[in-house]
C-alpha cells in the first residue's frame, strides 16, 4: 500500500473502523513508513485534543422557544374551496373540464351549412335580389303554364327588368 | 421495564400525532446540535436559534416522514445546511479574544459553560494553561474551511459513520474521507505545540 492510499484509510485505522484485512495491510505499510507512523500518531493526539473542549448546555429557555415556535405555526387552512374539492386531483380535474367548457362555448365565427361548391353559379353578376322577387303583375310576359311548373325543381332565373 | 423506542420510532409516533414523542427526541438531541452548531457558527445565540429552527422544521415534516434514512442523517443534514447558509451569509463575528489578549475565565466572556458546578481550580497556572489549550483548540477548529469543519465535527463528536456523513455533506464517501484526512493534515499542524507534547515519536 502507497502512502497515498493511506489518506482513505488511516482516519479509518485510527478510529479502528477497519475490517480485519485492511487493517493488517495498513499495518504492514506503517511498519515501514516512518512518516506515516508520525501521521498516526498525530492524528491520534488530534482526536485527544479535540476532547477537551467541553460541553455546552443549551440556555434555560432553549425548549420555551422551540415550544413558542410551534405554536406560532399557522393551523392548516380549511378555506371554502376545501367543502367542494376532497382531493387535489378531483379539483385539477374539475378545473380542467370547466376550461374546457369555457372555451368550447367561445368558439364563434359563420359556419356555412352548406359547401361553397354546392351553391349553384349565378352567371349575372349583378344578380339584384330585390328585382328578383318583382310583383306577380311582371310575371304576365311569361306564358303561365302550370304544366310546365317545375321551376320549383330549379334555380331561380333573374327577372330580366 | 420501559423500552427506549428508537428515533425513527419516536418521530413516526410525531407523525401520529404524539407531541410526548416530540418532546423526547427535543431532550435528546437539543445539546448535540446546539454545540455541533456552535462549534459551527461560533456565536452561541446564534447557535440556539439555528437549533430551534432545526427542530421547528422537523415538526413541519412530521406528516410527510418517511424513515428512509437514519434520523440523525435527516437532522444533521437540516444542522449542516444551516449551519453552512448562516456561516457564508452572515459571516458572524468572532466573540473570542485573540490568543494576545489577557486570558479571562470563559464565565465572564459568557461564551461557554462547562458542565462542572463552580469550578474550584486549586492551581490557577493550570487553569490558565487549560483555557489557552481550549482556546487554540477551539480556533482551529474554526479555521478549517466549513465543509472540513463540519465533516470534523459530525465525525468526532457526533460520531456519525463515513456513510451517515456523506450523505449529509452530500458527497462521495471516499470525498468524504479525502476531505477529513485535509482537515485532520490542518488541525495537527494549527496544534502542532500540543501535539507534540503528547506525542512520542
Amino acid at each position: 500500500m502507497s502512502c497515498e492510499k493511506m489518506e482513505t484509510r488511516i482516519l479509518a485505522y485510527v478510529d479502528g473502523r477497519l475490517k480485519e484485512a485492511e487493517r493488517a495491510e495498513v499495518q504492514k505499510h506503517l511498519d515501514g513508513c516512518a512518516a506515516c507512523r508520525v501521521r498516526v500518531n498525530e492524528f491520534r493526539a488530534v482526536t485527544d485534543l479535540l476532547d477537551e473542549l467541553p460541553v455546552m448546555e443549551p440556555s434555560g429557555a432553549f425548549n420555551a422557544r422551540v415550544h413558542a415556535l410551534i405554536a406560532a405555526e399557522p393551523r392548516k387552512r380549511i378555506g371554502w374551496f376545501a367543502w367542494f374539492t376532497p382531493s387535489p386531483r378531483i379539483a385539477f380535474v374539475a378545473s380542467m373540464l370547466l376550461l374546457l367548457t369555457v372555451w368550447l362555448g367561445s368558439r364563434q365565427g359563420p359556419e356555412p351549412l352548406i359547401a361553397p361548391e354546392a351553391l349553384p353559379v349565378v352567371e349575372n353578376a349583378d344578380y339584384d335580389v330585390i328585382s328578383s322577387f318583382a310583383p306577380l303583375s311582371d310575371l304576365s310576359q311569361v306564358p303561365d303554364d302550370d304544366a310546365n311548373d317545375n321551376d320549383a325543381s330549379q334555380p331561380q332565373q333573374p327577372q330580366q327588368m | 421495564m420501559t423500552v427506549t423506542r428508537s428515533d425513527v420510532q419516536l418521530m413516526l409516533d410525531v407523525k401520529a400525532g404524539d407531541q410526548q414523542s416530540f418532546e423526547l427526541l427535543l431532550q435528546r438531541y437539543r445539546t448535540p446540535l446546539v454545540n455541533f452548531l456552535y462549534r459551527m457558527v461560533r456565536n452561541r445565540e446564534q447557535a440556539e436559534d439555528l437549533a430551534q429552527e432545526v427542530f421547528l422544521r422537523v415538526y413541519r415534516a412530521r406528516e410527510d416522514y418517511e424513515p428512509s434514512a437514519k434520523f440523525t442523517t435527516w437532522l444533521f443534514r437540516i444542522a449542516t445546511n444551516l449551519a453552512l447558509n448562516s456561516v457564508r451569509d452572515h459571516r458572524y463575528q468572532k466573540l473570542e479574544t485573540s490568543l494576545d489578549a489577557p486570558i479571562v475565565a470563559d464565565a465572564e466572556q459568557g461564551d461557554e459553560r462547562t458542565m462542572e458546578v463552580a469550578d474550584k481550580h486549586p492551581d490557577i497556572e493550570q487553569h490558565l494553561v487549560e483555557e489557552a489549550r481550549k482556546k487554540m483548540i477551539r480556533h482551529a477548529i474554526e479555521k478549517l474551511p466549513e465543509k472540513q469543519r463540519a465533516a470534523v465535527l459530525l465525525h468526532k463528536y457526533q460520531e456519525l459513520d463515513y456513510a451517515e456523513i456523506s450523505k449529509i455533506l452530500r458527497c462521495s464517501e471516499s470525498a468524504l474521507k479525502s476531505l477529513l484526512f485535509r482537515a485532520y493534515e490542518t488541525l495537527r499542524v494549527e496544534l502542532a505545540p500540543l501535539v507534540a507534547s503528547s506525542v512520542k515519536h
